[in-house]
């Protein structure tokens, strides 16, 4: 009603004139603050919950909570320790074995190739398991081979790598290349394992990657080693992040989990990151999700991963060295660099608009030098450098940090920015904006702030602020915001009961939706916002992930269509529609 | 604020009578046995994360230039080892030797390059700037609609638009193309599409009938580019002229931009993006040829270069103009690399710009000179170049709609 008849004025006016938005602008703002004061009845406060506070609801689960009482139910998912885990997702989550290792750890068993290069020559110590040196020393004897069939025809006599016709006789090629995906993989799987392991490496890609989403995980493993061990790390990443947002049973622990990543967003594919961000969503996001502010930011300021992303671990002072070997000089130039400070400012604390300057970004920078790696590239620790330190005395928003402070002055930017009013005001908007509606009431993000300044920063309390809010239980509020790609996907899994065996061909679906994981470069993150999702590339990709998934068809997930009437077609229709890609 | 944008868009539809059009009339009109006229065309590519424009068109005739960046200057073109040094185009400026591929469409007159432009917002924020330069408003965060999708020409009397007068390369609609007139978000042409005919036709039903008006309008603008796009996805494009586009995303959007241009579906605005232009650290190799600046500039040249060669005499109506949102810092920092800046450096080529020549009025590198002490100072806005592309090549007189308070003074560029 209200949205036509404006329409029309604005038709009768005949041209957009900036007046006539103005006022429309002024009436539509009105009527929506009275849309985040009208209360929702409690069937759709239920579905509520269940779509802001999870990856959507599967089947049973709007009975299971109202059964269980919305209040218990939000404070159990508040403290998440409480809640036992789904056994089917640490199942899961058990082959992706990444995901326990440290970044060290992490660089020797999945190397990159000049990693193995140092191993060979004795700089790096091959990894302690006995099967993973193997892999890696099979590795290495490919690699060799290859580099003889390239100098192949300077050299015949270097040796080759063997044909797969070698291997394997005729009759079990042929097998391999006949009948369905799921057969080929079950008589490879009865071959002795010594043979399996020959047969990836000499079989062609393609019929490899045919055989890759029916494999059992172990088989995938090996697959995926043969392809190229760097790979696996960001692999397990971002199935995990899949898996858990369908499986985990402390649902609003996972939604922050993508919430603060996103927020605190590094680029996976930026050199080094590739080994760090796993340590770093694991011990610098995930503990804080819902702690103290200062801790995460902290945690995530002393991370490998983020010295790394925004740069800072080179950044030093004037007084810092210079290279001994004049040879290098021209490599080793060092000095200050402002990436961390600024974005720390920008994005992490106070906002764009939260009151600093040019200068302050230069002084935090100065704060911040000689937080560093130790060999960033072998997935080394934090460390202070004070040598790298730039020891004179800076003021960081008026506030003054004696000179000599050492690692000391960037803790105190860390306090000063942390506990600033803008900083609180900043973070409950991203959060509110992230929860609640795509442009909160400003009073709701007041009244989140104030909580934010009186609780040290609680994450916990600044969410407790929110959900006992009129806004959050609001007609303004719901329904009223777009799946992201990641939330459409999970959601669609979760509705119709999906199991997940394998969750690559996910991931790849959530980037084909427009959210690449972990890999966006820009250290802004991902909008939390509706606008960011709806176009025409992004709709189109939702409707063919729709009927894919419903049909069955979707490699690596099952769905159990026996019960529709038309297998897929309803479920698809279902979950293409405009109201699927709501929440 | 979505809904703001929806009712920009409806009321827009209304005024030009393509709301009640039936699809078969617009199909009609578009296809292939019936040819649009031809229209402009103006293609703008964002380098995203701020290229350093003092390495991609260098002043070597600028001794202050190579006094700030002792380690990371690209030699001037007198320099004996040719592959590093700079490509002397008017013995001042010079092209980065990856951009050689350009060379040969300066020496035609085809491409003008604006030298210490940019936007006059200080913001050293990536996002802002990107933000300030695709809404066409810099300082202004409230300005909704992004400066291609107002500069789109109004067209005249009832005449239906083509649903693909407006494309963005890219899984994401560009904030460049956001706005009130129908705009399309399209990732490649071949996977432009429903992959059930029988379910496609329930999705565009149900989308019709959708009571949130984000999603209805969203839904009709895609089923209706679906229908235009469909004939192309069944042939197979061939570049023209052996045009090699650099493998990648950007030689691919520049690549399928130029096969819409030439299938006359009625596109008239394009956009495409290519980032990685953030190079704080060990920016150049230990050669100009070298590293990542280099890697990059390879193949930015050789996809323009590309779509130049592919489009041939089409290119009589296209322009085609080039952005980052700010410059780099003149001094190179202390990592071999440089930090935020101001001015920068544009492109624009075409069959109607007036190439071969350094536009802009170079302000120098001495300390006194650089804006804050530090950045390359500005002495043409970003609106000077795209109003005068958006006046004279696409023939929408109405600047002050598309750059708001703002008058822009041409450069004499078309």
């Amino acid at each position: 009603m209200h949205g036509k008849r404006v329409v029309a004025l604005a038709v009768v006016g005949g041209a957009i004139g900036f007046s006539g938005v103005a006022g429309y602008a002024a009436k539509e703002d009105a009527a929506q603050a009275r849309e985040f004061l009208r209360q929702i009845p409690r069937d759709q406060r239920i579905a509520q919950a269940l779509n802001r506070l999870t990856f959507g609801p599967r089947p049973g689960d709007v009975q299971a909570l109202r059964a269980m009482g919305l209040k218990k139910w939000i404070d159990l998912q508040l403290h998440p320790g409480q809640i036992p885990e789904n056994p089917v997702l640490s199942e899961k989550l058990k082959y992706l074995d990444s995901l326990g290792m440290t970044s060290e750890q992490l660089v020797r068993n999945y190397p990159a190739p000049q990693i193995v290069r140092l191993m060979v020559a004795g700089q790096l110590p091959f990894p302690s398991d006995p099967e993973r040196q193997a892999m890696i020393q099979k590795l290495v004897a490919r690699a060799e081979r290859k580099q003889g069939d390239a100098a192949g025809a300077a050299n015949p006599g270097a040796p080759q790598t063997p044909p797969l016709a070698q291997i394997l006789n005729v009759v079990q090629i042929r097998t391999l290349r006949r009948g369905t995906p799921l057969e080929r993989v079950a008589f490879f799987e009865t071959l002795p394992r010594d043979t399996q392991d020959e047969a990836i490496a000499a079989m062609p890609p393609q019929m490899r990657q045919g055989m890759f989403p029916f494999a059992s995980p172990d088989l995938r493993r090996r697959i995926e080693l043969t392809n190229g061990p760097a790979q696996v790390v960001a692999r397990d990443l971002s199935e995990a992040k899949i898996l858990r947002a369908v499986y985990s049973n402390r649902q609003l622990e996972e939604v922050l989990a993508d919430f603060w990543y996103n927020h605190f967003n590094i680029y996976l594919d930026k050199g080094a990151d590739h080994y760090l961000v796993t340590e770093y969503e694991r011990d610098a996001i995930r503990p804080h999700v819902l702690g103290k502010f200062r801790d995460l930011l902290e945690a995530t300021a002393k991370s490998p991963a983020m010295l790394f992303y925004l740069d800072n671990w080179q950044s030093v002072g004037p007084s810092a060295p210079r290279p001994r070997n004049p040879a290098n000089a021209k490599q080793a130039r060092r000095g200050l660099n402002e990436n961390y400070g600024r974005e720390l400012l920008e994005l992490h604390t106070l906002g764009v608009d939260g009151g600093y300057t040019q200068k302050d970004v230069t002084e935090v920078a100065r704060c911040f030098t000689g937080w560093t790696i130790n060999q960033p590239q072998r997935g080394g620790a934090f460390v202070f450098n004070p040598r790298l330190h730039d020891q004179g005395p800076k003021t960081v928003l008026g506030i003054q940090i004696p000179a000599g402070g050492g690692q000391s002055d960037g803790e105190k930017v860390l306090d000063i920015v942390a506990h600033h009013p803008s900083t609180a005001h900043f973070i409950s908007r991203l959060l509110a904006q992230r929860f609640v509606a795509d442009d909160p009431p400003a009073a709701l993000v007041d009244r989140m702030a104030q909580t934010f300044l009186k609780s040290d920063g609680d994450i916990r309390e600044v969410l407790r602020t929110m959900l006992a809010s009129k806004e959050f239980w609001s007609a303004g509020a719901y329904r009223s915001k777009m799946k992201s790609p990641l939330e459409m996907v999970a959601s669609a899994v979760r509705a119709v009961n999906g199991d997940v065996d394998f969750a690559f061909p996910l991931v790849n679906q959530v980037a084909q939706l427009g959210e690449p994981l972990y890999r966006k470069q820009e250290p802004t993150g991902y909008s939390n916002s509706s606008e960011e999702w709806v176009n025409t590339a992004g709709l189109l990709a939702r409707m063919n992930f729709a009927l894919q998934l419903a049909g069955n068809k979707m490699p690596g997930v099952k769905v159990d269509a026996s019960n529709a009437p038309r297998p897929g077609d309803l479920a698809g229709i279902a979950l293409g529609s405009p109201d699927f890609q709501k929440h | 604020m979505s809904t703001r944008r929806i009712f920009l868009r409806n009321s827009a539809l209304a005024m030009v009578g393509v709301g009640s059009a039936p699809l078969w009339l617009k199909r009609a009109l578009y296809a292939a046995d019936a040819p649009a006229p031809r229209n402009k065309i103006l293609v703008a590519i964002f380098q995203r994360g701020a290229a350093d424009g003092l390495n991609v068109v260098v002043p070597h005739g600028e001794k202050a230039y190579y006094d700030l960046r002792p380690t990371i200057a690209v030699p001037r073109p007198s320099s004996a080892n040719r592959e590093d040094a700079a490509i002397d185009l008017d013995g001042f400026f010079g092209l980065h030797p990856s951009l050689a591929p350009l060379k040969p469409l300066f020496d035609q007159q085809h491409l003008a390059i604006v030298d210490a432009v940019g936007s006059p917002d200080p913001t050293r924020s990536h996002f802002d700037a990107q933000d300030y330069m695709e809404s066409g408003t810099p300082g202004l965060k409230a300005t909704h609609d992004g400066w291609m999708n107002r500069a789109l020409p109004k067209p005249p009397g009832l005449k239906p638009v083509s649903p693909v007068r407006a494309v963005s390369l890219g899984a994401t609609l560009s904030r460049s193309m956001a706005g009130a007139n129908p705009a399309v978000a399209l990732q490649s042409l071949a996977g432009f599409q429903v992959r059930d005919a029988e379910a496609a036709r329930q999705f565009q039903e149900m989308y019709a009938e959708s009571k949130d008006p984000v999603l209805r309008a969203a839904g009709k603008e895609t089923f209706e580019a679906v229908a235009i796009l469909q004939s192309l996805q069944k042939q197979p494009y061939t570049p023209a002229d052996g045009a090699q586009y650099p493998r990648g995303r950007f030689g691919d959007s520049l690549r399928q931009i130029a096969q819409l241009i030439k299938a006359d579906v009625g596109m008239e605005m394009a956009f495409a993006d290519i980032g990685g232009w953030d190079h704080h650290v060990n920016e150049l190799g230990q050669r100009a040829s070298e590293g990542q600046l280099a890697v990059l500039l390879r193949e930015y040249g050789q996809a323009l270069s590309a779509f130049w060669r592919d489009m041939g005499d089409r290119m009589a109506d296209v322009a085609l103009v080039t952005m980052s949102e700010f410059g780099r810092t003149a001094r190179e920092n202390g990592n071999r690399g440089t930090d935020h800046g101001h001015a920068n450096v544009m492109f624009a080529m075409g069959g109607g710009i007036r190439g071969g020549k350094v536009y802009g009025r170079w302000p120098g590198l001495r300390p006194e000179q650089l804006y804050e002490g530090r950045d390359l100072a500005l002495t043409s806005d970003f609106r000077d170049v795209l109003g005068e592309l958006v006046a004279r090549h696409m023939g929408n007189p109405t600047l002050a709609g598309v750059f708001p308070g703002y008058q822009p003074r041409f450069l004499g560029l078309v």
